[in-house]
């Protein structure tokens, strides 16, 4: 192992790339309680600044006016978007921004192999008789390779992710004949070749371990389908975080590996919430398919009698109510129903109604994403429950009015061996006095491609219309 | 640093993470997701050396440009965070 020849670090660097570290973990501690969230978020930002000035002072700089430039030019693109992005499009760019760091690994991972003396990671060897030529450490090697590799899958899945979420591409799972067999050969494929390239540092084995990368990705989050998408979105932050700890390792700097290891399993534990809240393994979200299949099963249920309301309806129902609890889901962020939601909660309140928010771990595109709508409607965030903390409190509430969410209130998960959804925890909307479902038409079915038997129920009243319309005509019936 | 070393970060650094995250809220997954995305940007510092360093104009370039991409993300992705932990309020009481 020639791991010792690399030159040594100043003992000031290494405590600073310790602190940034540090400061990273503060950030993500801080999100504990959303009052100490702003200020864990500035932590972080201290310590991408410590990280950021720490390497600019320590090397060599051949060219501070580009770098300066590149600094501006994303920096900027990045405040732009930041500034200007709707709350219901946080999924496409949350993919968005992980393809980003994906390819940053990818290029990085690149420019270290085109140029291993900058990184320290390579000795120049002299044969007798022939040429001098620069030899990566073999260790290096693998911790490169393997960092461009799930860069790359980071890279090409979160645009498939970011196209799907943005509506550029279907929801619907694209299933290739085979693809098992194709996805398990790549990966082998791309395993053996970085070990390979322990022996065999020639461009040929580096570019191939990079396309079959990429292909891999794409390969792999094309068959999952829209609502499964908050699995996939919560792995693929988990794979940003491998690749900057893979490449952590390559340069040996504490800072990205202390980061690797914090956003790798940030995702992954993000990953194991959200199948927890389908009741669905791992394995069987990421094999892909969920939904083609259970659609062709679910014809049968037609023309089934159900009661049908009047915004006017609703609103003397909710009036009359003691309490009333919202449970909203995806339809609410593609209908922008949230400040509509939070007029009619606000009108409520001032007739003495008690209004609570009931959320399901899986509503939405991603986790947590209708706790951000809420919260940009300004509905107070000790208004909102999670599943578990509100579920048993459906049994003593008057009015569940359920908004754009179908598959997380369906009773069959409960009941329903054969459906598709069985074993799923969800909202018991059901148990309330009247539960109002709004919901488009009633031909839709959710995204399980299941009907739903809380439609047919005698105290569901079905509220028939785009949900932010519905929504500000009960406000116009109670105000 | 020596390999050891350096996996020994490593792997409780992957131990603080589990805990950390564990008590991150529900209602402020998204955010998380926004913030571990700005900070995995750290990748920047890779791409900083590689920019800076003389000799391989292939190498720089490529430097550059994750250079520019990272930094869409570390600015882009704690400014939104910002953003969303601003509207976060409780009741008034």
């Amino acid at each position: 192992m020639h791991t010792d020849v690399i030159v040594a670090v100043p003992a000031w660097v290494l405590l600073a790339y310790l602190v940034s570290g540090v400061c990273f973990i503060l950030a993500l501690r801080g999100l504990s309680s959303p009052e100490s969230s702003r200020r864990g978020n500035l932590t972080g930002m201290g310590g991408m600044t410590i990280a950021v000035v720490t390497t600019l002072a320590t090397h060599e700089i051949a060219s501070l006016p580009e770098i300066i430039g590149a600094m501006v030019f994303g920096g900027a693109a990045g405040l732009i978007i930041a500034r200007k992005i709707q709350m219901t499009a946080m999924p496409q760019l949350v993919a968005a921004f992980h393809s980003l760091v994906g390819m940053a690994a990818v290029l990085v991972g690149a420019a270290a192999y085109l140029n291993p003396e900058a990184f320290g990671i390579a000795v120049r060897v002299t044969p007798i008789a022939s040429p001098s030529f620069v030899s990566i450490f073999p260790q290096s090697r693998i911790e490169m390779g393997l960092g461009v590799a799930i860069g790359a899958i980071t890279f090409s899945g979160s645009v498939i992710a970011f196209l799907k979420l943005n509506g550029n591409m279907s929801g619907k799972p694209i299933l290739l004949p085979l693809r098992h067999v194709i996805n398990l050969g790549t990966l082998v494929a791309i395993l053996g070749l970085i070990a390979y390239f322990t022996q065999d540092q020639a461009p040929w084995v580096f570019f191939t371990i990079m396309g079959l990368s990429f292909a891999i990705g794409f390969l792999l989050i094309i068959p999952i389908g829209g609502a499964d998408m908050p699995v996939v979105i919560s792995m693929l932050n988990s794979y940003s975080g491998w690749a900057a700890a893979a490449m952590g390792f390559t340069l040996h700097n504490t800072a990205m590996v202390i980061t690797g290891a914090l956003v790798g399993s940030s995702g992954a534990i993000l990953s194991y919430i959200m199948c927890r809240a389908m009741n669905r393994s791992f394995i069987s979200v990421i094999a892909g398919g969920f939904g083609a299949i259970a659609s062709a099963g679910g014809a049968e249920a037609i023309d089934r009698p159900y009661k049908r309301g009047s915004a006017e309806d609703a609103a003397f129902l909710m009036a009359q109510a003691d309490q009333v609890i919202i449970v909203p889901g995806y339809g609410m962020a593609v209908a922008q129903a949230q400040h509509a939601v939070r007029e009619m909660a606000d009108l409520l309140k001032a007739k003495g109604v008690t209004v609570k928010y009931a959320i399901h771990p899986v509503a939405g595109r991603m986790p947590g994403h209708m706790n951000v709508l809420l919260a940009e409607a300004n509905v107070p965030y000790d208004e909102v429950f999670e599943l578990e903390n509100i579920n048993s409190e459906f049994a003593q509430t008057d009015v569940a009015y359920v908004i754009g969410a179908n598959d997380v209130t369906n009773p069959a998960a409960k009941n329903d061996k054969s459906s598709p959804i069985y074993g799923m925890p969800v909202l018991d909307v059901e148990k309330a006095r009247t539960c109002l479902f709004v919901k488009r038409s009633m031909g839709g079915v959710g995204y399980a491609g299941i009907d739903n038997e809380l439609f047919y129920r005698d105290n569901t009243m079905m509220l028939l219309g785009d949900a932010k319309k519905m929504t500000e005509e009960i406000v116009k019936a109670l105000g | 640093m020596d390999f050891i070393s350096i996996l020994s970060i490593f792997v409780l650094a992957c131990f603080v993470g589990y805990y950390v995250v564990w008590s991150v809220t529900p209602a402020l997954h998204t955010p998380l997701m926004s913030v571990t995305n700005a900070i995995s940007s750290v990748i920047v510092v890779g791409a900083l050396i590689a920019a800076a360093a003389g000799g391989h104009a292939s190498s720089k370039w490529l430097g550059l440009v994750a250079v520019a991409l990272a930094s869409v993300n570390i600015f882009g992705g704690f400014a939104v965070t910002q953003r969303m932990l601003a509207m976060y309020r409780k009741k008034d009481r």
